[in-house]
């Protein structure tokens, strides 16, 4: 697979370390209400969906970014690549 | 039917026209005792033992494609039982055990062929975690030996012993471990689950769950609705797609694990062999093929085909352990969607829907705990109570905090 990078262009996958889905970036706020039940969530659980997934690579043999993919489970087609810094909060 | 060596001779002057099917074709009923969503290796496994040992036949195993046809035909065939925690490793001896009389109680020859797996280390720290394994297969009941270099030469001449970068200090042993025919297993269960009474219905996908005030009574099929009292979820990659149904977010992301055979080669590799340096595991298959592996790609999957700097990083892993296999010519790779859990263990219990329970989490090590998955979870169906070998294999598990993380990785799903 290639990445197509904001910032490099398009990088081999291998480059990159694979963190899985994008719900990552929104950790819950442990003073919140039932914060258990969503940190129990935001660790463990996930929607694991056959088809489009956003999710979280680290560009660690490169610049060191994270990147937001948006990549299909079933045909492994990237359809988007973004810094993850310029989502967040989105 | 009956198998036998004579039945094999009057075949074989009958010019083996007496041959029947091992498992009948029949629609579904309109109503079960319990009813298997998942036609593999674990969810016919599961349907046999509840007929067998449960003595509950009115059981239907619903497939969405034909028999077997998922992870069941598509891994590395070994069988083994050389955990270290507690909360595993007594299910995986407890599942060696039954394949060790598997084909017995099947009437069916699986080639269960014990020829020993060899975890080979490098390093005195890793002989040192060796070690402390081979003690805990030990206590668990399975057998387990140390062997040094001068051992292993007698048994494995070929190996890179001198390699400058990750000399071979030694193995761990386990000569009951091996290799099973894969196919043979699936068809072995479906024959006698069948024979029993119950249906096999294939290319019957599950489209969604009955439930009623939180109750589950059956499920939706293409070949139409089929009621239960109860119903078992036993579909590994695609779990999370058949649990999403009902809006079940599971601790599992699907991966894509991808395995390896070479062209046909004369008997070289005696048994199974890991190296410790990275990840790769080989044995040959009866018709001489070498049968390897190595590393999940490592992104969330549901393609059944993998990428190429897996395929490289593994034959990299097989040369630097044995570099004769270096002009071996690779003859096919193909993949399969393994149901990665959050701490690289499996989950056989109840769902917060009751009279539905889940099966899966096996990671890629789904294989060889096909008999005791089978009859732990035929245990929870027909009983309601984990069986005892299995008693930690549960969702709150991580809401605990006890997690049964065999290798320390955290919740990453692609480092198990």
């Amino acid at each position: 697979m290639l990445i197509d990078h904001p910032l490099l262009g398009p990088r081999d996958a291998s480059e990159f370390i694979y963190m899985g889905d994008a719900k990552l970036l929104n950790r819950p706020n442990w003073k919140s209400q039932n914060s258990k039940t969503k940190f129990l969530d935001y660790g463990y659980l996930r929607k694991n969906p056959a088809g489009v997934h956003k999710e979280l690579w680290y560009h660690e043999q490169g610049d060191r970014s994270w990147l937001l993919v948006t990549r299909n489970t079933v045909t492994h087609e990237i359809l988007k690549v973004e810094l993850a810094r310029d989502t967040k909060g989105k | 039917m009956k198998y036998s060596g004579f039945k094999v001779l009057w075949e074989g002057l009958k010019g083996n026209t007496g041959w029947k099917p091992l498992w009948r074709n029949p629609d579904p009923k309109k109503n079960y005792d319990i009813i298997i969503v998942g036609g593999g290796g674990h969810g016919l496994a599961t349907a046999y033992y509840l007929a067998e040992k449960f003595k509950i036949t009115n059981i239907a195993v619903v497939e969405k494609g034909w028999l077997g046809s998922g992870n069941i035909g598509r891994n590395t065939t070994i069988i083994r039982s050389n955990y270290l925690l507690p909360q595993n490793q007594p299910f995986y001896e407890f599942s060696l055990k039954l394949w060790e009389n598997l084909e017995q109680e099947l009437n069916y020859n699986s080639m269960v062929s014990q020829r020993g797996v060899l975890n080979i280390f490098h390093s005195d720290s890793q002989r040192d975690a060796f070690v402390r394994r081979g003690n805990a297969m030990l206590m668990s009941g399975a057998d387990a030996s140390l062997l040094g270099v001068d051992a292993l030469k007698k048994l494995v001449p070929f190996l890179d012993f001198q390699n400058s970068r990750f000399p071979i200090k030694g193995a761990l042993w386990q000569p009951r471990g091996g290799t099973v025919r894969h196919d043979a297993v699936a068809w072995g269960y479906a024959k006698e689950a069948d024979s029993r009474g119950v249906d096999i219905i294939e290319n019957c996908e599950t489209t969604n769950f009955l439930i009623k005030n939180g109750r589950c009574y059956g499920v939706e099929t293409t070949k139409g609705v089929i009621k239960s009292k109860k119903v078992g979820v036993c579909v590994a990659g695609s779990s999370s797609q058949v649990m999403g149904k009902i809006g079940i977010n599971l601790p599992i992301e699907s991966h894509v694990l991808q395995a390896f055979v070479s062209e046909g080669l004369k008997p070289v590799i005696p048994g199974v062999i890991t190296f410790g340096a990275g990840h790769f595991y080989v044995s040959q298959s009866n018709k001489g093929g070498l049968v390897f592996g190595g590393d999940i790609d490592g992104y969330n999957s549901y393609a059944q085909r993998g990428n190429l700097p897996v395929i490289e990083d593994v034959c990299e892993g097989g040369v630097a352990l044995m570099p004769m296999i270096g002009r071996a010519r690779l003859l096919r790779t193909w993949g399969g969607i393994m149901d990665m859990s959050m701490d690289g263990s499996p989950i056989i219990d109840k769902t917060k829907i009751r009279n539905l329970y889940f099966n899966g989490g096996w990671c890629y090590g789904g294989f060889k705990a096909t008999p005791a998955s089978g009859f732990c979870y035929a245990h929870l169906l027909a009983t309601d109570k984990p069986y005892n070998d299995a008693k930690d294999f549960l969702f709150n598990r991580f809401e605990r905090g006890r997690l049964i993380d065999e290798k320390g990785q955290g919740n990453q799903p692609n480092l198990h």
